[in-house]
């Protein structure tokens, strides 16, 4: 079994009669990428409160490298690099300075801090902006400076609540990059919440999805999608054409191909098809359309991504 | 869980009373400043330190604080000129009836200003309010609370940061006028203060401080409480002028009412002025009054009210410093205990509180 960085067991919040987070439980591994997506109001960074002991909780437990949150939060605090939704920095500091007084508070010493600092202000691309005052600083910029603020204490586990927000495009997939490196590289635990799906489909090795503080699914993306399209999880889209070899009408075509076996169905028009599949059928397919003398333009599987999984949840949410 | 937290708490008590051991910061700027990082390479400084240096420079640097020095410092040197120049015959009268002839640059002046021991227990309060009004409230509202109690920091010792921090510039402010004085006494007399002078005004300048942090505390208890910084300085302005005008009112009011007739028993008339003593001692500005009197007007022998028996054999004459000082710390302990009920507060206040980023 895996070493778990991140261990929650049972954990309940509530504000008065209102259950921000439901008996959740959940666990990341060590060198995990974990995403915590849902939409807003769904608990996200209440877990994470609690994850850091910044908030009560009300039963359950958290355990973070081992360490129940809750009794020794300090020891939490030293191994967790945690970047807060909408992070602040002292205004009339410049950023090099921001950075510095964190250090300090991590109680690495000064030559040392001075070091990593340049480092990571380097890693995040903020080396022209360091010495500016940080109220000079654009929605992004500050951004940045958050991660370098995490990583200037070369955390074992990083928290990211909702770290992409107000960053553009290039910038969102540095900032992924980054936290993928670093996470392969130094074996660092990342739990990242955000709503984004793409981010999350592009950077996390497995997903948690939460809707009002409670836990709907968990694992690997693709484990996600055969999980809720069990029947015909596969479709193939492409398209033909005519040629003089062509031996067969597009009606017998399509004939041939719902006939073909774990074929579900096929939707035939104008030289487009789909086919809906229980396994993967794109070369048998491919070999059909060929045998039959026809040209095939396009051929492309479709995979399920976290889009459909998302308003496949949220559907079933409101049935509810 | 609260087991710990009032462990972590006495632990950075202890490290508060440690403080001065440690060669307090020579220049507060020092830490931000890149060059001369290279000088103390190896120096590990520990987290509560570099809480307290910020805090520090945040005030020196601050607008806020560098207008209210200047109004206190142009206020306390106004009075002095004024004393100086003119009522130099008045001084030197009053140095014939008592040896104290500097304590009376603290506590007299000639009428055309307060003298200074006013404008300290008058401007004394706003600078400790205006100090502390947003301390916690700031943090929360730049969202930089959350980031720094993400860090292996105690959280009480953002509170204590604060209040050490106040403490200190407030101390720093209140020697540098009370030697102000003094100089500008010994420059424009031309005597020097006897050792028992000096030691008074010291005595006096520390009870100050002791005063103003009273205030500090009850301002940072109030940015515990409110998110608005408006909300919180009001709410201070608010103690402070309960107490220096609404309370007494009050007290009168209460006073009135127990009046004895003029033939009544010595036991009542006793127990009228006891409790017209009583009624207004918990007040920290009649607390301060009283400290300041019995500090600075050595021939004052007595605080409360007193039997004819008591007064029966006194000698009027002046009290040594060290009577001074025992007269008053019933005075002294209660201004303690006021702090320690605001820093009390803030704690259970803030301890348990949720952080969220902002708001
Ligand atoms: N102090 C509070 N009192 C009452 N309810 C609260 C409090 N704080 C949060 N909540 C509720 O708890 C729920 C979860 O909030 P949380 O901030 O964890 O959401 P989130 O998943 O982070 O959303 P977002 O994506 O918008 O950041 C929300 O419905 C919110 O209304
Ligand atoms: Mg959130």
């Amino acid at each position: 079994m895996a070493e778990k960085s991140i261990e929650i067991i049972g954990l309940t919040k509530k504000y008065g009669e209102y259950v921000a987070v439901d008996n959740l439980t959940l666990s990341v591994e060590k060198g995990e990428i974990f995403g915590l997506l849902g939409p807003n109001g769904a608990g996200k960074s209440t877990t994470i409160l609690m994850l850091l002991g910044l908030t009560e909780i009300d039963s359950g437990s958290v355990k973070v490298c081992g360490i129940d949150s809750s009794k020794y939060p300090l020891e939490v605090k030293r191994k967790v690099g945690y970047l807060p939704e909408d992070v602040g920095f002292y205004t009339d500091y410049t950023g090099l300075q921001n950075l510095m007084y964190v250090a300090r508070l991590n109680n690495i010493p000064i030559e040392e801090a001075q070091k990593t600092a340049l480092e990571t202000l380097d890693e995040v691309g903020l080396t022209e902006a360091k010495d500016k005052k940080v109220a000079s600083y654009s929605r992004g910029m500050r951004q940045r400076l958050g991660l370098a603020d995490v990583l200037i204490k070369k955390p074992k586990v990083i928290i990211l609540d909702e770290p992409t927000l107000g960053l553009d495009p290039e910038g969102v997939k540095k900032f992924l990059q980054l936290i993928v490196d670093l996470s392969r590289k130094k074996g660092i635990t990342v739990l990242f919440s955000s709503h984004h799906l793409h981010q999350v489909q592009q950077l996390c090795d497995r997903v948690g999805i939460f809707v009002k503080g409670k836990l709907l699914a968990e694992g690997k993306i693709s484990s996600l999608a055969e999980q809720l399209f069990s029947k015909n999880a596969h479709t193939l889209e492409g398209s033909v054409a005519e040629t003089e070899k062509t031996s067969l009408s597009m009606k017998e075509l399509a004939q041939k191909m719902e006939e073909m076996e774990g074929v579900a169905q096929v939707q035939m028009h104008d030289g487009r098809f789909v086919i809906t599949s229980k396994k993967d059928m794109s070369v048998p397919v491919s070999r059909l359309v060929v045998n039959s003398g026809y040209g095939l333009h396009s051929l492309s599987k479709k995979e399920y991504g976290l889009d459909d999984i998302y308003h496949q949840y949220f559907q079933e949410e409101k049935q509810i | 869980m609260k087991s710990t937290l009032l462990k972590s708490g006495i632990d950075r008590l202890n490290t508060i009373i440690k403080i001065p051991s440690f060669n307090f910061p020579t220049n507060p700027f020092r830490f931000l400043r890149k060059e001369t990082a290279e000088n103390d390479r190896s120096l590990v400084l520990s987290p509560f330190k570099a809480m307290v240096q910020k805090e520090i420079t945040d005030h020196i640097t601050n607008w806020r604080f560098i207008i209210l020095f200047a109004i206190i410092t142009l206020a306390c040197l106004g009075t002095l000129f004024s004393t100086l120049s003119d009522g130099m015959k008045v001084l030197v009268n009053n140095n014939s009836e008592n040896n104290f002839f500097f304590l009376n640059l603290f506590t007299k002046s000639d009428g055309t200003l307060p003298p200074y021991f006013v404008f300290v227990g008058f401007l004394g309060p706003l600078f400790g309010i205006s100090l502390g009004f947003d301390a916690i409230s700031s943090e929360q509202n730049r969202g930089t609370l959350s980031r720094i109690l993400a860090q292996p920091v105690p959280r009480d010792s953002i509170l204590n940061a604060k209040f050490l921090a106040g403490i200190i510039v407030i101390s720093l402010m209140f020697f540098t006028l009370s030697f102000l004085v003094m100089g500008s006494g010994l420059i424009a007399i031309g005597i020097p203060p006897t050792a028992e002078e000096f030691m008074r005004i010291i005595v006096y300048t520390i009870l100050s401080i002791v005063y103003v942090s009273f205030w500090l505390n009850l301002s940072i208890l109030f940015s515990v409480r409110f998110r608005q910084p408006a909300t919180s300085a009001l709410s201070g302005i608010a103690v402070w002028l309960f107490f220096t005008i609404f309370y007494p009112m009050i007290a009168n009011l209460i006073i009135k009412g127990y009046e004895p007739s003029q033939y009544a028993s010595p036991k009542a008339i006793y127990f009228y002025q006891k409790l017209k003593f009583y009624l207004v001692q918990i007040m920290p500005n009649e607390l301060f009054d009283e400290i300041t009197s019995a500090i600075l007007v050595p021939s004052v022998r007595s605080l409360g009210p007193l039997t004819m028996e008591q007064m029966q054999g006194a000698i009027p004459s002046s009290l040594p410093l060290g009577q001074s000082i025992l007269l008053v710390w019933p005075q002294f302990t209660g201004l303690i205990a006021l702090t320690l009920l605001c820093f009390l507060l803030s704690y259970i206040l803030f301890m348990k509180r949720e952080i969220r980023s902002r708001g």
